[in-house]
């Protein structure tokens, strides 16, 4: 066992060493060390806090909306896999017109839509919530929320279809309640299967994420986008933004890859 | 009939008054801008489709050099936000346009929104469908390919009259989910100044302060753009499954 995981890794370096690899990571470096010398990055040290402080704002969008979104996936995608009729419609309707349209599109939508229609109303103005829905980003986690939903129900959609019928009839058998057949076996099994594809949609959810530097929240685009209209910069911070979705993208997949391998351990999916 | 409908709702009126064609009313911005996102879609589904072929093919024929650089190019687009390989693609590939004319001797040119947008889309599209079009490939069983060349035919010939018809309907679900990307990915484009639909919507809407209608109103647009392709899309994929063994239904 031990044997063939070192035979792997020293595959794998092997891999990287063939010659023409050599050469393509010798071009890299030199375009990197070229990029470092003669491109500007001056800019750096005095947008270094605002980067960090939109690079965390990134990250939380993300992650909220898919905690968010995820968890109105499960009743969107039970809602149309077995589900009377006037759940389903209007499930199935939602990820259609959620996935059918941009979401640039939906953002504008509900961050100008309803901000402008909530000032109307004197008791939305005088609630405690006020001061936060004057601000963007709650309007950017809705709208981002809501797309991850849409996506992510019809996945859920397919993989509660998939889990074999006689699965629920033998929890049925055993006396199993309803909802814990839902939730020992029908749940469990689904989320196994949409798994594979979390990571991607994850991913996906990331690439989103600039689009809310469009209604004023300051994220880690909207920081780069800054440096540019400050200092007539153009390349280096784009270049240095593409950079860092790429790690967290990297490093989304990495993780993905491993819970995978946690999860599906056994369920012979 | 409207007028019953007017009395119901108070505001359907002014609706339909902002939305009409006639210049009180913004439709025909709206309508000018469907047809621009519509043609900057096909467009770049079509660049996309192109560089997507010759993708797949270098991936699955090339040499060690042309498969490791493209590796690097469908890795690098789908990890990057697609606004931001615009916003670069589209700074640096006017710029480079430039540089080259200036080294002709020409003057610089400024680029049509219209050519930058299907270009920069396409490009991001390419990626996409090279790996579509790859997995398409992959799975024409490899009899099928023996048999062309058992019967003496070329690498092309065996392309086109084997490889090609037996791997569209295999790529045609990843072909319909990409133009779906392309329609929706034109609104994108809005961010660069581009007057396609969301853009023209955006000013419609901030100049009339109409927010929900027409946003409303051009999210059925785009609505109708999908579900109508949607439809087509599954009629040419029906049509290609014609007599394929183990078609699933």
């Amino acid at each position: 066992m031990r044997g063939t995981v070192t035979g792997s890794v020293s595959g794998a370096v092997r891999d990287w060493l063939r010659p023409h690899r050599i050469g393509l990571i010798a071009l890299a470096l030199a375009l990197a060390v070229w990029a470092g010398v003669s491109m500007r990055w001056d800019w750096i040290p005095r947008y270094a806090g605002l980067g960090l402080e939109g690079l965390w704002r990134t990250l939380w969008l993300l992650g909220l909306s898919i905690l968010i979104g995820s968890a109105m996936a499960v009743p969107l995608g039970l809602a149309q896999a077995s589900g009377p009729v006037w759940l389903a419609a209007p499930a199935r309707w939602f990820c259609t017109v959620i996935r059918g349209t941009p979401l640039l599109l939906q953002i504008w939508l509900i961050y100008y839509g309803l901000g402008s229609l909530f000032p109307q109303y004197p008791w939305i103005r005088q609630s405690e919530l006020w001061p936060y829905l004057r601000q963007a980003w709650p309007y950017a986690l809705l709208a981002l929320s809501f797309s991850f939903a849409g996506y992510e129900g019809e996945v859920m959609r397919g993989a509660f279809r998939s889990v074999p019928h006689g699965q629920l009839e033998a929890g049925r058998a055993y006396g199993f309640s309803r909802f814990a057949v839902f939730w020992r076996i029908h749940l469990p099994q689904a989320i196994a299967r949409a798994l594979p594809t979390l990571g991607g949609e994850t991913v996906l959810q990331l690439k989103a994420t600039p689009l809310v530097a469009t209604i004023t929240v300051i994220d880690i685009y909207a920081v780069a986008s800054r440096v540019r209209q400050d200092t007539f910069i153009i390349y280096e911070p784009l270049l240095l933004l593409a950079v860092i979705y790429m790690i967290i993208a990297g490093l989304i997949a990495l993780g993905f890859r491993l819970l995978e391998n946690r999860f599906t351990r056994g369920l012979g999916v | 009939m409207l007028d019953g409908l007017y009395s119901l709702w108070p505001g359907l009126e002014a609706s339909v008054t902002l939305l009409s064609l006639e210049p009180p009313g913004w439709g025909a911005n709206l309508l000018r801008g469907a047809v621009n996102s519509l043609i900057i879609a096909l467009g770049a589904f079509g660049l996309g489709a192109v560089i997507g072929i010759f993708g797949a093919l270098g991936k699955l024929g090339g040499g060690p050099v042309t498969r490791d650089l493209l590796s690097v190019y469908t890795t690098v687009v789908r990890a990057v936000p697609e606004l931001i390989l615009i916003l670069i693609l589209y700074y640096a590939g006017t710029d480079l346009l430039n540089q080259f004319l200036r080294l002709l001797g020409q003057r610089p040119v400024e680029i049509s929104g219209l050519a930058a947008g299907i270009g920069v889309l396409g490009v991001v599209q390419g990626a996409y469908a090279t790996e579509v079009l790859r997995g398409a490939i992959q799975s024409v069983p490899r009899g099928q390919l023996e048999a062309a060349r058992a019967y003496g035919m070329t690498r092309s010939q065996t392309f086109r009259r084997v490889t090609f018809p037996a791997m569209l309907p295999l790529a045609l679900p990843g072909l319909s989910n990409l133009w779906l990307i392309a329609t929706k990915d034109t609104a994108l484009l809005a961010i660069v100044g581009f007057s396609e639909l969301t853009l023209e919507t955006r000013q419609a809407a901030g100049s009339t302060r109409a927010y929900f209608t027409f946003f409303l109103a051009a999210g059925a647009i785009y609505l109708l753009m999908t579900l109508v392709s949607g439809r087509i899309f599954g009629w040419i994929e029906a049509h290609y499954r014609r007599g394929q063994a183990g078609a699933r239904a």
